[in-house]
């Protein structure tokens, strides 16, 4: 009498849509019953998570600072998922991209150039690239699984950052602190609004937003991913090549994350730091599913994710509860999303298959 | 009733018959699937030592209703009846017991194994291993299935794979043989020994439910039909009593327009293959050996060949999805382009159909539109500075619908949703309206209905008629008589010489087809 799992014939388009909402919801009601049972109150608890952060314009604009590198990175990803590319290293190129900006304001820590910060977020992207580049040239060349590669590379690219804060790259004059120079004026973001964070990258997120839309609908090369994603070998049929699909898609992703990288060292930290994301570029991953792979829909689901960093700050200042819980509320709104995702293709069936009855007589 | 009765003798003889028990009766079956009625209320009588047509167009309901025979699929309604037995068949082993044997369309051997080996896999532990070659002999003998237990499977022919599926339900001494489709892979030759094969079991009162839409087929080997559209029984007849066309039309359940080719003259060559090679690239894959042809603009030519006979990777290289080794090796219209790739082939005027629709001639899960641009976007200027006309894009596809009569739940609708019939047309039909200079088509009208069948090759003709250079590869042999100028054959990666249709007999083909010496003095290799 085991549940069987029996494909539905047409999965519904509204449901498609719909279950990022279910999935919210649930995760809403499975944290309250968390939080009671680990004896806060549920209620005040959950409002304390998901509303409390946005009581103040400084709350919001925070929210927004965080959705920043959620956005930008998941996009990339998106398009990838979109051709069955399977990055998961964006943290690595995050970081990557983090490192190869930072070098001129490391060097030239005294420079008033106003080129610096083009020069700083064009560097970040090749950092990116660079190191999406690896993942890629090995699948084309030895049809390595890229997510196993760019998976491990996340590792070997934050170990080097360490290597380089604490060691070269390490502030003479910080008291031995693992940290980097601050960043100089010309080699930081500009601020949008004052008294708070919100900086420039805010609205070069929401360009990439737009770019990646358009791709996407509008133009040959979404076309060729999306192709390349649904039947490969109906791409080779249109004259798409596999290969430049994969590099384009892992070079875009890359690209994206490394500018995302340089965008917080230059932005909200203003300097390199042993760590510069708190998982931006896995959670990013979430952000590309819960907004179905569109950058319209991941500019909110990069909205959600972001309130659910700002989320564990607040109950750890306000209720002592570990910060850790923002980690459990994304697990399981992936859980959820993927769980509600199961049942649009299938329904569930209890007991045996159905069987013409009435035995012999 | 009794003037009914006495219409002919055979009938007669067929009402005798059935005054006995059917060994398998099926009662009322009803099956839906989400949107889909596949089986409504069929009602199916099989007798002992008959050879039973059931007779469909693709998507009838004759696959759900074997697999309710065979315990894969379960009625939603209606009863099955062995020996007049009320039964339930949970499961193909059930089946099995019962003595129902089936041999599918798609063989499930493993290619690596020897035919001992993929036989022993099939059959139920209890059954005692150690005779089994001499078991396998004698089923082989006395049905005339000929096979070597100690032969790996990958080195077998098609026909051969076959028959190790058949000796593999013989050796559970079936009373019900069912076989789909059995046919589609066979030369003709090979056919015919199938069938002798079919009529000593039946002799031995095996009984036979035979599948197919090859109606000339049925009319030899079935005394009784059943025929499915739409998932209803519409008529039951003998079809040695039928023409194939009053069959046709049952089956597809309007009148049929015959092709007509009208008189042409070849002009200019258009594509030139010359000594094109290509190695295999794996042991599964077969090497093309020194292929030359010369294809003329307003003729089609026809290349027949068994299925694995080096037709794939032929394809392949004509669409330049893989490149010759050479760039003289291929031209068009005298331009070598053996090493430019499918974008710059098209370029020069080439189109393409595959023969796989789905997956490869169009993106299932994209919608008629998006298709269309897939291969149309550079010959129908689909594209301003890489961005996707939308407009136009839609324009061609509805040009497409209207011209082929593509019946379709409007043009946003996936691919996938159309029938198989409604696809292929949709593909032809797009490739065909970029107007080509060369136009190469796999299996044209594989699996497709006759109603469509008979619009495309009404299309490949007109297009040759135009001036289009057409070459077709089939195994449907009279789809290559209806459609072709000139027919050659492929037989283990060597391409025969082509030969004009007017000299070339099914049979003269089908021997070719089956490796043995070619005419006008070339010798397939048969290694």
């Amino acid at each position: 009498m085991l549940p069987r799992l029996e494909p539905r014939g047409q999965a519904s388009q509204a449901m498609v849509y719909l279950t990022p909402f279910i999935a919210l919801f649930l995760t809403v009601i499975a944290g309250m019953v968390m939080f009671a049972l680990l004896g806060h109150p549920p209620v005040k608890a959950i409002t304390t998570f998901f509303l409390s952060p946005l009581n103040s314009g400084y709350g919001i604009a925070e929210l927004f600072v965080k959705a920043t590198p959620l956005i930008m990175i998941a996009v990339g990803l998106a398009i990838g998922f979109r051709a069955n590319v399977w990055n998961i290293g964006a943290e690595g190129q995050l970081t990557l991209g983090a490192i190869a900006g930072s070098f001129l304001p490391v060097y030239f820590s005294d420079s008033e150039n106003a080129l610096m910060l083009p020069a700083m977020m064009l560097m970040g992207i090749a950092g990116g690239m660079a190191w999406a580049a690896i993942p890629a040239l090995l699948k084309t060349r030895f049809n390595a699984n890229e997510i196993l590669t760019s998976l491990m590379l996340t590792y070997v690219a934050t170990l080097f950052l360490s290597v380089l804060v604490h060691g070269p790259w390490r502030d003479p004059g910080g008291f031995n602190f693992p940290e980097s120079v601050l960043f100089a004026d010309v080699a930081t973001l500009p601020i949008l609004l004052s008294g708070t964070r919100l900086h420039l990258g805010a609205l070069i997120a929401l360009f990439v937003v737009l770019i990646g839309w358009i791709l996407l609908a509008r133009h040959l090369i979404g076309f060729q991913i999306k192709v390349a994603g649904f039947a490969p070998a109906a791409a080779e049929y249109a004259g798409f090549k596999r290969n430049r699909v994969v590099w384009l898609v892992l070079l875009g992703a890359g690209g994206l994350a490394g500018l995302a990288g340089i965008i917080e060292v230059s932005g909200p930290i203003g300097q390199l730091l042993p760590s510069i994301s708190p998982g931006y570029g896995f959670t990013a991953i979430i952000v590309a599913f819960l907004g179905r792979l569109h950058p319209v829909g991941i500019l909110f689901a990069g909205l959600v994710l972001a309130l659910s960093y700002l989320g564990g700050e607040t109950v750890q200042i306000e209720m002592g509860l570990p910060q850790g819980i923002a980690g459990v509320f994304q697990g399981m709104l992936l859980f959820f999303l993927l769980a509600t995702d199961v049942l649009i293709k299938y329904r569930i069936r209890f007991g045996q298959p159905r069987v013409v009855t009435a035995p012999g007589t | 009733m009794n003037e009914q009765v006495t219409a002919t003798n055979k009938q007669a003889h067929r009402e005798e018959v059935m005054t006995g028990t059917p060994l398998l009766e099926l009662k009322g079956i009803s099956k839906a699937f989400p949107g889909v009625l596949a089986n409504d209320n069929v009602d199916l009588s099989i007798y002992p030592g008959e050879i039973h047509a059931l007779l469909g167009e693709n998507g009838a309901g004759k696959s759900t209703l074997v697999k309710t025979m065979y315990g894969l699929l379960h009625a939603d309604s209606g009863e099955l009846h062995w020996n007049g037995e009320r039964i339930v068949i949970a499961n193909p082993n059930a089946a099995r017991n019962l003595g129902i044997g089936m041999v599918f369309q798609h063989f499930s051997l493993f290619e690596a194994m020897t035919v001992r080996e993929n036989i022993a896999l099939g059959l139920e532990a209890s059954q005692s291993r150690g005779d089994l070659d001499t078991r396998i002999t004698e089923v082989s003998k006395a049905y005339g299935l000929e096979l070597d237990p100690t032969r790996g499977v990958h080195s077998l022919s098609v026909g051969e794979r076959q028959r190790i599926e058949i000796v593999r339900c013989l050796l559970q001494n079936p009373k019900l043989l069912v076989m789909d489709e059995p046919t589609s892979v066979l030369t003709p030759q090979e056919v015919d020994g199938l069938f002798e094969t079919l009529r000593r079991l039946a002799e031995v009162s095996c009984s036979i439910l035979y599948i197919s839409h090859k109606l000339d087929e049925i009319k030899v080997l079935c005394e009784h039909a059943t025929i499915l559209r739409g998932g209803k029984v519409v008529a039951e007849c003998n079809p040695r009593e039928e023409s194939a066309r009053s069959l046709a039309e049952m089956m597809i359940g309007s009148t049929l327009k015959v092709p007509v080719a009208s008189d042409k003259k070849a002009g200019a060559v258009k594509l030139q293959v010359k000594h094109l090679n290509r190695p295999a690239e794996d042991d599964f894959a077969v090497e093309l050996k020194d292929i030359s042809f010369e294809l003329r603009a307003g003729e089609v030519l026809g290349i027949a060949g068994v299925a694995g006979n080096g037709q794939a990777e032929l394809l392949q290289v004509l669409s330049g999805e893989v490149l010759a080794s050479t760039n003289e090796a291929i031209s068009l219209h005298g331009v070598p382009c053996g090493k430019s790739g499918i974008k710059v082939r098209r370029g020069h005027g080439l189109t393409f159909v595959p023969e796989e629709r789905l997956g490869h001639g169009a993106v299932p899960d994209m919608s008629l539109v998006d298709n269309t641009i897939l291969s149309g976007y550079s010959r129908q200027a689909l594209l301003n500075r890489s961005f996707i006309r939308y407009s136009k894009a839609r324009d061609c596809a509805e040009i497409i619908c209207e011209k082929f009569n593509v019946k379709q739940g409007g043009l946003d609708s996936v691919a996938s949703s159309l029938s198989g019939g409604n696809l292929q047309k949709f593909i032809v039909g797009r490739e065909i309206l970029q107007e080509p200079e060369v136009m190469i088509a796999a299996q044209p009208t594989w699996g497709v209905d006759a109603g469509s069948a008979a619009a495309i090759h009404q299309a490949l003709l007109s297009l040759a008629e135009q001036g289009t250079a057409v070459l077709a590869l089939s195994q449907d042999l009279d789809e290559l008589l209806t459609i072709s100028d000139r027919i050659a054959v492929i037989f283990h990666g060597h391409l025969s010489d082509a030969m004009p249709v007017s000299e070339v007999t099914a049979e003269s083909l089908g021997l070719l087809m089956g490796g043995s010496q070619a005419k006008h003095g070339q010798t397939a290799d048969a290694a």
